[in-house]
């Protein structure tokens, strides 16, 4: 009666209602999230500001060393393939544009969301989820404050804020750290190379960027929201959420940084 | 604060008819009524597994129950809109196990965070509130601390002052004695018999501990396996010929009747149930 075949099926079967499911929920939580920003305080349940900015402190100020250190990694890794590459084509002062348009189309919004979701969708989660598992959220509804309006509005608002800010600040990075490993090779200053970057980068390669990152700080948020309020089991459960927060949140932003560049370049 | 009709008249305060309610496939509650009386002290007592917690989810509105209905001061809590659940939230407050303090905020910010969300206040009057319930759980000076650096007997007292900050009608406590020492909660009872002489609030107690619920109720309504067994005085409970009661008053272990098919099927069985 239980062959393997009839076990896969129904596996399949609960999984995809479970997908299904889970998209539905994060589909609702954002639309809830967005309802409080907009129209909470018709209703008594205003965004508070301070909490706001104490998110945009953890979200994004907090982690501008960080990202700005991978940031050079990542703009020197860039240069040293880079040049490596057009040197066999002799084709070394290629490099300020492939640079410039790598960066920020590319590895200065997708660091940005990395180093956000490892920071912040874990800490969301985890916070979230132990708030849940001590019963602090229930007391929350219980108080007349609805939990998605106090916890998962603010971190949101904040990511839509920051990460755009935080990617700035990469791209900035990024291109100064790949710039010093190519000084040499094209035969340019520092100050020069910037500016030749900058002349080579139309604002639509900047913005693609800030509006990859807009999208990730969305997704990180979510992912790291509903995986939180959806904790059961006490602390192991927590330690599992955040550990899942931060692998979905990562998958979802490469994922959807494949989607994204797939419509971009059709 | 306000008296609403509810108060005033003997309309019971909560009113739950044949609430029925399931977790999976199991029911949890089965055609459960419930109904409260206003200024009593209604205890629910029942072992682990009883319901008694989800009759309590459900009166606080966290649970949608599959059938029956719930109302509290005269209105079903499942038909208000936005602002009336708001409205309705300041007239009810809820002590909670384990206090569900909220670790990132101190004792006095914990306890004034309802009169913040509720009303705008200034600063001095919010903490000169929120201090002065403080005082009447004799908390007061502890406002300050976190709530990780209070002992447990004073993690309820808190979350008990939190709880009757905007002096709701209506208070519902979740195990108060639950891992105390007896002194301590001792004196929880009697915080409970006070506010309900001084603030003339109608409370409800979860509760497993017999010492605790003999001492404060006024009624007892006992549950087992997700149904009513009786609702009665101390002294009609205590002289109740149910066996089930008679189980959980003298601890006495419950006998458990073994269906010899389903131990059967239990132990050879896939797991495959839900």
């Amino acid at each position: 009666m239980y062959t393997p075949i009839y076990n896969g099926i129904t596996q399949l079967g609960r999984g995809s209602v479970r997908l299904v499911e889970e998209i539905g929920y994060f589909g609702a939580l954002l639309v809830e999230t967005l309802y409080y920003t907009v129209a909470g305080w018709r209703v008594g349940q205003p965004v508070r500001v301070k909490a706001v900015f104490e998110q945009m402190r953890q979200i994004g100020v907090d982690a501008v060393p960080i990202v700005s250190l991978l940031a050079i990694v990542i703009g020197l890794s860039l240069a040293i393939n880079g040049i490596a590459q057009l040197k066999t084509f002799g084709a070394e002062s290629a490099i300020v544009i492939g640079l410039g348009l790598g960066v920020t189309r590319e590895f200065g919004p997708l660091i940005t969301g990395i180093v956000v979701a490892g920071r912040s969708a874990s800490a969301l989660a985890a916070r979230l989820g132990s708030m849940t598992v001590s019963q602090e959220v229930d007391a929350l509804r219980v108080i007349g404050v609805e939990p998605i309006r106090y916890l998962a509005a603010p971190p949101l608002i904040a990511a839509l804020v920051m990460m755009p800010l935080l990617t700035l600040i990469a791209d900035f990075w990024a291109i100064v750290g790949g710039a010093l490993f190519s000084l040499s090779a094209v035969e340019m200053s520092l100050s020069g190379f910037l500016h030749q970057c900058l002349t080579v980068l139309e604002p639509w390669d900047i913005y693609q960027g800030l509006i990859k990152s807009l999208i990730f700080g969305t997704l990180i948020v979510l992912i790291g929201v509903a995986t939180g309020f959806s904790v059961t089991g006490g602390a192991e459960g927590v330690g599992r959420a955040t550990t899942r927060a931060v692998v979905l949140s990562i998958c979802a932003i490469l994922v959807a940084d494949m989607v994204f560049n797939f419509f971009l370049y059709r | 604060m306000s008296t609403s009709a509810a108060a005033t008249s003997k309309e019971p305060v909560i009113e739950v008819r044949e609430l029925t309610t399931y977790y999976g496939r199991r029911r949890i509650l089965d055609k459960v009524d419930f109904i409260v009386e206003p200024g009593e002290i209604r205890v629910i007592m029942g072992g682990s597994g009883s319901g008694k917690s989800t009759l309590l989810r459900h009166l606080l509105g966290l649970l949608t129950p599959a059938g029956g209905s719930i109302r509290l001061l005269g209105k079903d809590i499942h038909r208000l809109d936005a602002r009336e659940r708001l409205a309705f939230k300041r007239e009810m407050g809820v002590s909670f196990q384990g206090g569900a303090l909220f670790t990132s905020m101190t004792v006095g910010e914990n306890v004034a965070l309802p009169l913040r969300e509720h009303f705008k206040l200034d600063e001095n009057t919010i903490r000169i509130m929120s201090r002065l319930k403080l005082e009447v759980v004799n908390l007061g000076g502890f406002q300050d601390l976190m709530p990780s650096q209070l002992s447990g007997g004073m993690i309820k007292r808190a979350a008990l002052a939190r709880a009757i900050v905007m002096d709701p009608q209506l208070l519902f406590f979740d195990e108060p004695s639950a891992g105390l020492d007896p002194v301590v909660s001792a004196e929880l009872d009697e915080l409970i018999l006070k506010l309900r002489d001084a603030m003339r609030m109608t409370i409800v107690v979860v509760t497993h501990e017999l010492d605790s619920a003999f001492k404060i109720a006024d009624k007892i309504t006992v549950l087992d396996q997700g149904k009513v067994l009786m609702t009665g005085s101390v002294a009609e409970v205590r002289s109740s010929d149910n066996e089930r009661i008679q189980d959980l008053l003298n601890r006495r272990p419950r006998q458990i009747e073994v269906n010899v098919d389903e131990y059967l099927e239990r132990l050879t069985g896939s797991g495959d149930e839900d």
